[in-house]
């Protein structure tokens, strides 16, 4: 099919038509550019992170500094960077299309929750720019609120304002799955990519709004001395501690749900077959959405919190990793009589796999009460994360990213190029990552400066791999942007894939589709037989 | 001290085996599937790699036997280390009767130990093999956490509240006493050392420090010089109530609940008498909050405490029916 002349990307030229555009797929770049900004910044605080600790004694920066370093990494990292990556750009760019429609419920607010995103992220680099803050991304009190020196309330204001983007987004992408599916588009034909975005959409409603008051009342006891959390003013730390995981945990889910319904769409794309298990993998998101607001006291097992607490939060600790165990098994499943095609996005995928896999499985180790004792709060607890956060919801961003790519720039990036990419980012993020449980096994605290001279040599390792990871991820960059100006240019379906959105032109016209399609069977069928029954 | 490259942490506790076991059942399992989902990608990426351009998979909708299983199994192996997870915590969290008691009180940033028999230690906590020992610990100023590496333990170290940690040390040696709960600036230089000694080497160490009075000593000069005494009197005729025999004894309070006397208990009615004040009595105490140190509460504690029977703090030589050859004199209160 040939791309027709006009497309969303030249329906409109000018930085007005951009700023204020309510196209949903326009907007998707507007995330795309701003996130990708975020993940920079965020990436260089963490290689100043990695230099500082190639050697035991604190050499390359000052503690304040530091500290101030691993604080904003996870700041910009967990909230300007993972939170919105799939969901505001991806999920922004495919929703609509997925389920045959012509935008968002809301395309206002959907570039009003742009805006509050940016409003958000400016607070931050103030915050950042003007010295920092150095409470920990968690800003556990009563550290934050009474001893910190240093610009606690502008990182909190950020926070506070970008997390109204998140819950616009979700309420955004409720009201678009409920509301806007196309005829013949039922719940058990969705993409199981929109499944994932409802759940995760879910968690951005409910959880949201606790993180912004619970960081309200961190800036209200520092400013008004308000007696919330500090004990001095009569108030509970641990209070924020509840508060705080409340959310933080879900999330997690945030950040991991929206790439597993990328991993979805991948693996039944490159092994030219429909999912095993459609509605074990639906339903296990909206598992993990529930019981997963119900597991924040598993990060308190040593704040001294009640034991038949901590009991009840390991038990579910446990059973929310049931349904990851389940899409697991159904995306190996599904490869299974596949025709399997190892493209640089199945690439990702498969290392989604393995980095996910791993990061679920070194949870349980947390998950359990005795054990999380020693590995509480050191490395081992930073690796785990990072599996999670880097190796799970990265790679799937990635993955994601080169999948939809030709269709969302209408050009072929170069395959050889992310291919390797693909293969120095697993390589590098292992080399990063991995040695990290070592140490954090031995002993190794997080958030240490200085550090006892044994454990340099897995320190090194995790640098060196940080430096291979940071050039995994620049290569995307070059090429992605390369292909912009100098790619072939992509056919409607480059993949010979199933699903409605690659039935329309690349890059999509704005309105879409010309006429609302009419939905007849579940997405990723390829061989024409019966409908994708529900199993 | 560790070699310049270990690959694994000492064991020096009688609670190390315990937690490794857990560990080391955890990476068996979790590696066996790890590898069965790698090598079973792997395999099915190559037996059906695709092998001319238009072809599509086979459609397999799934199977409800195999989700069935998949579901149960790991349901059932999950259970199993919860159910262990949860025995190792409650073996970490139980007290044995009879643990020699320490204080610890963290501060931005340092460690600062003392000693039933009065002997002060900063960063450095001299212990003896073969005896439990109880820290009880509170903050000064923000959270810090107690670690030690080499016996697998650790408790959160709470301005406003006590926590507890206990480990038997069992292989004479110098370990790394971390904080593991980021507290501010100089967070990674608030380490120690622990030194776990054979108990007559314990001993002679005992003997060998300054020791400026027991908790019990300085606690009750307190108790004079803050003029406590004039309202908690020895008969009931003072404005406070009769502290003699409040340890560990239930407490009737005006609000109609009832709370056990402990350390917690305490240190509230000292620093935010209105919190919980006794049935009969009027809300007359003034606050004793910024007036006393961390330190000094434990030693009013430790006071209040020698008051009473039953809150006779372990560590005296009675007081270690596990290891009566321990000839400790660590307290000589009363």
């Amino acid at each position: 099919m040939e791309a027709p002349a006009l497309n969303y990307l030249n329906n409109g030229h000018g930085a007005a038509s951009w700023l204020l555009t309510k196209d949903h797929k326009r907007i998707a770049l507007l995330y795309l550019a701003s996130i990708t900004a975020f993940f920079a910044l965020g990436g260089f605080f963490a290689m100043m992170i990695r230099l500082e600790l190639l050697t035991p004694a604190g050499d390359v920066t000052s503690p304040e500094m530091y500290n101030r370093m691993f604080t904003m990494h996870g700041v910009v990292m967990v909230f300007f960077f993972l939170i919105p990556s799939i969901p505001a750009v991806l999920g922004n760019f495919l929703i609509p299309i997925m389920i045959g429609a012509k935008d968002l419920a809301f395309p206002r607010i959907n570039l009003l929750s742009w805006y509050i995103y940016v409003l958000g992220g400016l607070f931050t680099l103030v915050a950042a720019l003007s010295g920092g803050v150095d409470t920990g991304w968690t800003f556990y009190t009563p550290y934050s609120t009474a001893a910190a020196n240093s610009h606690v309330i502008t990182a909190a204001v950020g926070i506070f304002i970008t997390g109204f983007s998140s819950i616009l987004t979700g309420l955004n992408f409720i009201v678009t799955i409920h509301r806007m599916r196309a005829p013949g588009m039922t719940w058990f034909r969705l993409p199981l990519f929109v499944w994932a975005h409802y759940a995760t959409s879910l968690i951005m409603i409910l959880g949201t709004p606790v993180i912004a008051i619970t960081i309200l009342m961190v800036a209200a006891e520092r400013v008004l001395h308000l007696g919330i959390f500090d004990p001095a003013l009569g108030g509970d730390p641990v209070l924020f501690q509840h508060l705080f995981w409340f959310y933080s945990h879900p999330a997690v889910y945030i950040m991991i749900l929206p790439a597993m319904g990328v991993i979805s769409e991948v693996v039944q794309a490159f092994s030219r077959k429909n999912i095993f298990g459609y509605s074990f993998i639906a339903f296990s998101s909206l598992a993990i959405a529930v019981i997963g607001f119900l597991v924040w006291g598993h990060h308190l097992f040593v704040a001294g919190q009640s034991t038949y607490a901590g009991l009840v939060f390991s038990v579910l600790s446990f059973m929310v990793a049931v349904p990851s165990a389940i899409k697991v098994f159904n995306w190996t499943a599904t490869i299974y009589k596949g025709s399997v095609s190892l493209d640089s996005p199945m690439l990702y995928a498969f290392g989604f796999l393995g980095l996910f896999t791993i990061g679920g499985l070194t949870g349980l180790f947390l998950g359990a009460m005795g054990l999380d004792i020693h590995v509480h709060d050191t490395y081992f607890v930073v690796a785990h994360f990072h599996y999670i956060m880097v190796g799970g919801a990265i790679m799937g961003y990635l993955g994601g990213l080169h999948y939809w790519w030709p269709k969302i720039s209408g050009r072929l990036y170069s395959e050889p190029w992310a291919k390797l990419s693909a293969v120095i980012v697993f390589v590098g993020f292992n080399l990063t990552f991995f040695p990290q449980f070592i140490a954090g096994y031995i002993g190794m605290p997080r958030r240490y400066h200085v550090y006892p001279p044994e454990f340099q040599v897995l320190n090194v390792l995790s640098s060196a791999g940080a430096s291979v990871l940071a050039v995994g991820y620049v290569l995307p960059l070059i090429y992605l942007t390369y292909s912009i100006f100098a790619g072939a240019k992509s056919p409607a379906d480059p993949w010979g894939a199933k699903g409605l959105e690659w039935e329309i032109p690349s890059p999509p016209p704005t309105e879409n589709f010309g006429i609302t399609p009419i939905v007849t069977h579940g997405t990723h069928q390829y061989a024409p037989s019966k409908e994708v029954g529900v199993v | 001290m560790p070699t310049n490259f270990p690959l694994f942490p000492q064991q020096a506790s009688a609670q190390a085996g315990q937690v490794d076991a857990i560990y080391f059942f955890m990476v068996a399992v979790t590696a066996f599937f790890a590898l069965l989902i790698a090598g079973l990608i792997v395999f099915f990426s190559v037996r059906f790699r695709r092998r001319h351009r238009d072809e599509i998979g086979v459609p397999i909708h799934g199977s409800l036997a195999l989700e069935l299983l998949w579901t149960f199994v790991p349901f059932v192996i999950a259970m199993g280390m919860f159910g262990w997870g949860a025995k190792v915590f409650f073996d970490l969290y139980r007290v044995p009767a009879g643990a020699m008691e320490i204080f610890v009180v963290g501060k931005q940033w340092m460690w600062k130990v003392q000693h039933m028999g009065g002997q002060r230690e900063i960063n450095e906590l001299h212990v003896p093999i073969g005896r439990p020992v109880k820290l009880i610990m509170g903050s000064e100023d923000v959270i810090h956490s107690f670690y030690i590496p080499a016996f697998r333990v650790k408790a959160d170290v709470i301005p406003g509240r006590y926590n507890t940690l206990w480990f038997e040390a069992t292989k004479p040696g110098t370990y790394h006493l971390f904080c593991a709960e980021y507290c501010g600036t100089k967070h990674s230089g608030m380490i120690g050392s622990v030194v776990a000694m054979e108990p007559a080497q314990y001993q002679a160490w005992l003997d060998g420090g300054p020791a400026d009075g027991t908790p019990v000593d300085a606690g009750a000069k307190l108790f004079q010089d803050l003029a406590c005494h004039t309202c908690h009197q020895q008969d009931s005729q003072g404005r406070g109530p009769v502290l003699t025999n409040l340890f560990g004894s239930r407490v009737q309070l005006q609000d109609g609940r009832t709370v056990v006397a402990d350390e917690a208990y305490i240190r509230e009615s000292i620093v935010n008498p209105q919190a919980m004040v006794k049935a009969g009595f009027q809300p007359l105490m003034p606050t004793f909050q910024g007036l006393v140190t961390e330190e000094q509460l434990l030693q009013l504690i430790s006071y209040v405490r020698s008051l009473s029977d039953a809150g006779a703090a372990p560590g005296a030589g009675t007081a270690a029916p596990t290891q009566p050859q321990d000839r400790s004199t660590l307290e000589n209160k009363r």
